[in-house]
């Protein structure tokens, strides 16, 4: 039975999205290959009832117009983005097919890390990517697939590969990556190769339909416009010397093993986000405005890894269970790393201006650069907290100086690391901070939450550090 | 109400959680990672999509592609990923498209480093990219902004269709404060007279920013910048000790905290001063500026910032240049501080006599 040629329901009947006199002419050149390609897609959504489903994304390149065609949702974005753009919409739309129409500039040389990122990730798309080895938009220049000796318009010459290196090939490349589901290059040359070429776009978008993941098909196209060729020279091209350097064959079909991957649904609930922040267990008290309080800033400074950060943040977490106004700023980045680290807690009965301590009342310090850099800063009447290991540095007078053994008091409790502990059972016992004993003992217990091996360790060291600071301050 | 210390980064994304942010597509740059982090641990655990993207123009492609689909999404950066991100405002921008972008400054130029600071005053609040558009721009103040700006952030825009920066610093960003958390959680509608969500009820729509004729697009523009000047209503600020002031900081984030105080040691030392704390950059709140110049006391002004005097020409422009103005600033990572502050509301009150 001879089958009766109709235009496929997801194509457009009349283009109404393009202004101009032929509502039903497309605005591709005569010869050009798009035509036939956005017909084989569109034949195949309709095959595959997926039409409502569809989201096309048309970037920059002549297929910008693709919006024109495909009655469907539709999507017109930047240049090579359109990787990026459908997995922002997969993403979000679980159940769209989502298809990403690109030429070879914009998928192979701008776009070319979005194109392997995106297919790397398995993103669920359907990427046509229409070669014809020549920009088209911008006038025929030199494209990533541009053949070697080649003339476009910025290879007036031909392109050199001592210059301008040679034809990219992006079924071969994307091969490489594991996540792909199916992969194959076609041509829409001759009735043959179009056969051929509608069935790997039906696979594609099979695959999309079923929620399986991404799936490539480069399609070998003519431009006789650009390349300046006449349409049978052109089909030559494409069957000749194209097809030599770009063969054309399936890479890989693991559609019939991949299961579906359905993403989860979204959870809006405030009781399930509340939960999530642990708000039930993990919450303090309001800290009332109290101006008579007299503001305390403390900086701690010290190696990366001495625990600098974290007593900050043990001070800071006291301060707010004892209704005070605290911030804590850290220095942060490379600092961290290997260099020395230091932080400024606040402590106030009003709001805080600058988190940053720059006249600490309490300097602790727990190594020889920290307590050169800092010392001079500290406010008249201040404390200066440092590990008595640091000898001949020069104090300021007019501030009160102690020589803590911090690290011997730690190994003494059983760990080196416990220094920065001895230090917080120093400040506890100084009782001057407006933070009451229990209050650092109970922060100090709850940073240890996940190691609650080191929570009696940590409090014995707090007990060592107060009966020092009974003896010594 | 659960209050709980926490970092300025983690707050945005507390925020956005609330929000119903449904989406966040991010790339780790220092000072803004910890809200990639932390988007990558909780958003999946209620549902909620998370892509760290191979750049932060893909970041940003894919934040188009979710609001394409009319989703709440967003995407945070520092001053090099922002350049990055601008070919993809402006096309979000140009599209309508209802995003949020956080921006926590970094010193620049160039690399710079990653200390604070708000050199992107003019990158984000003139526009950023290419073409005549802005963006709604929000200057916390506080860790409790960070995430409570974030919530309004995306109510703003839903209600202008467009992209909604907040524009913080690596100070507030990195710094820990106790934040009350939001007493509501915004489960999202998506708009579907417009969003492209791959249904049959919205197969017909269309997203884009192309318009070859020349007067078409001329309108378009012209509807943006009616678009623009319909936010004037948004402006928002915080006065401070304003009444009977000679001397008017103004200042926004990380700067104005330190300005507040400068203010009242200013008072201490017989300047009577006030501070007008800018809380939207754009629109600029340029009313309450200009009634402050046009007043009896004819102050003069201190503009206060982390830049190089970026934000002083909006001073400038909103009074028109009819005081004086005073520059207070500091650039390259440096936190101002209250000396270098003092010191402009000093030459200041010079300027008008007191």
């Amino acid at each position: 039975m001879a089958a009766t040629l109709t235009k496929p329901e997801s194509i457009n009947a009349v283009f109404t999205r393009k202004a101009g006199a032929a509502p039903t002419a497309t605005h591709y050149c005569p010869g050009c290959g798009h035509g036939i390609i956005h017909k084989l897609i569109g034949q195949a959504m309709d095959e595959l009832g997926i039409r409502d489903r569809s989201i096309m994304i048309s970037p920059v390149g002549c297929a910008v117009f693709a919006y024109y065609y495909f009655n469907c949702g539709n999507v017109q974005t930047a240049h090579g983005r359109a990787p990026a753009v459908a997995t922002g919409l997969s993403r979000c739309r679980d159940n769209a097919v989502v298809i990403s129409y690109q030429g070879d500039g914009d998928l192979a040389s701008i776009g070319l890390n979005e194109t392997l990122q995106a297919a790397n990730r398995g993103e669920k798309i359907a990427v046509f990517f229409v070669n014809n080895t020549v920009y088209g938009m911008t006038g025929g220049q030199m494209a990533p697939t541009t053949l070697a000796g080649e003339v476009t318009a910025t290879t007036p010459c031909g392109r050199d590969p001592r210059e301008a290196g040679y034809p990219i090939h992006m079924c071969e490349l994307i091969n490489e990556l594991k996540a792909p589901v199916f992969i194959e290059r076609v041509a829409i040359s001759d009735i043959a190769h179009i056969r051929k070429a509608k069935k790997a776009i039906h696979k594609a978008l099979e695959i999309q339909r079923d929620g399986k993941g991404y799936a490539f098909v480069e399609l070998l196209s003519n431009c006789p416009t650009n390349l300046r060729q006449n349409t049978k020279a052109s089909i030559d091209f494409v069957n000749g010397d194209m097809s030599d350097e770009f063969k054309v064959q399936n890479f890989r079909d693991r559609s019939a093993e991949v299961e579906p991957y359905h993403r989860a649904d979204r959870v809006w609930d405030k009781a399930a986000i509340d939960a999530l922040f642990e708000l039930d267990t993990k919450a303090a008290p309001d800290a009332p405005v109290n101006p008579d309080f007299t503001p305390v800033g403390v900086r701690i400074a010290g190696f990366g890894g001495q625990g600098v950060l974290s007593m900050g943040l043990i001070i800071a977490n006291a301060a707010i269970q004892a209704q005070r106004m605290t911030s804590w700023y850290p220095s942060y980045g490379p600092e961290q790393r290997g260099g020395t680290a230091n932080c400024s807690v606040q402590i106030s009965g009003v709001e805080i201006g600058s988190p940053v301590v720059t006249e600490p009342d309490i300097l602790v310090a727990l190594n020889r650069p920290s307590l050169e850099k800092f010392v001079g800063a500290v406010k008249q009447g201040g404390y200066i907290l440092y590990d008595d290991r640091i000898e001949g540095v020069d104090f300021p007078s007019g501030v009160r100086v102690l020589a803590v053994p911090a690290v011997r008091l730690a190994v003494e409790a059983g760990s080196e690391k416990a220094a920065n502990t001895i230090m917080l059972g120093v400040i506890s016992a100084l009782d001057n901070t407006g933070v009451g004993r229990d209050f650092y003992l109970r922060a100090m217990e709850e940073n240890f939450t996940d190691k609650p091996k080191l929570i009696e360790l940590n409090r014995k060291a707090f007990q060592l550090a107060e009966e020092w600071a009974r003896a010594n301050k | 109400m659960a209050t709980q210390l926490v970092k300025g980064n983690h707050a945005v994304i507390i925020g956005a959680i609330y929000a119903g942010c449904d989406a966040y597509f991010g790339y780790p740059i220092t000072p803004a990672s910890e809200i990639l982090q932390d988007a990558s641990e909780k958003f999946p655990q209620l549902g909620r999509r998370f892509v760290q993207a191979e750049s932060e123009e893909a970041a940003a492609n894919m934040l188009y592609g979710a609001a394409c689909a009319g989703h709440r999404a967003m995407t945070a950066s520092s001053g090099p990923g922002i350049s990055l991100k601008q070919e993809a405002i402006s096309f979000m921008a140009a599209a309508d498209l209802p995003v949020v972008i956080v921006n926590v400054q970094r010193a620049g130029p160039g690399l710079g480093n990653i200390g604070p600071e708000q050199g992107d005053y003019n990158q984000v609040v003139k526009g950023g990219g290419h073409g005549n558009y802005k963006c709604l721009v929000l200057a916390p103040g506080s860790v409790q902004e960070m995430c409570d700006m974030t919530i309004k952030a995306f109510d703003l825009a839903d209600k202008y269709l467009g992209p909604v920066y907040i524009l913080t610093d690596g100070m507030l960003g990195q710094m820990v404060e106790p934040l009350r958390f939001p007493e509501t959680a915004i489960t999202p509608k998506i708009d579907t007279s417009w969003a492209v969500c791959g249904t049959a009820e919205t197969s017909g729509n269309f997203v884009s920013s192309i318009e070859l004729d020349f007067d078409v697009l001329e309108q378009r523009n012209i509807r943006l910048q009616k678009k623009y000047e319909s936010m004037a209503v948004e402006a928002d600020w915080e006065e401070y000790q304003i009444d009977g002031a000679d001397v008017v900081v103004v200042a926004y984030g990380a700067t104005s905290r330190i300005a507040k105080s400068c203010v009242d040691t200013a008072r201490k030392e017989g300047i009577k001063t006030g501070m007008i704390r800018l809380k939207t950059l754009f629109p600029f709140p340029a009313e309450p500026l200009k009634k402050i110049a046009a007043g009896a006391n004819k102050p003069a002004f201190v503009a206060a910032e982390m830049s190089n005097g970026q934000m002083i020409d909006d001073v400038r422009l909103a009074i028109e240049c009819s005081r004086p103005v005073v520059l207070a600033n500091r650039m390259g990572g440096n936190i101002i501080t209250d000396d270098e502050i003092l010191k402009g509301i000093r030459a200041a009150a010079q300027q008008v006599g007191k």
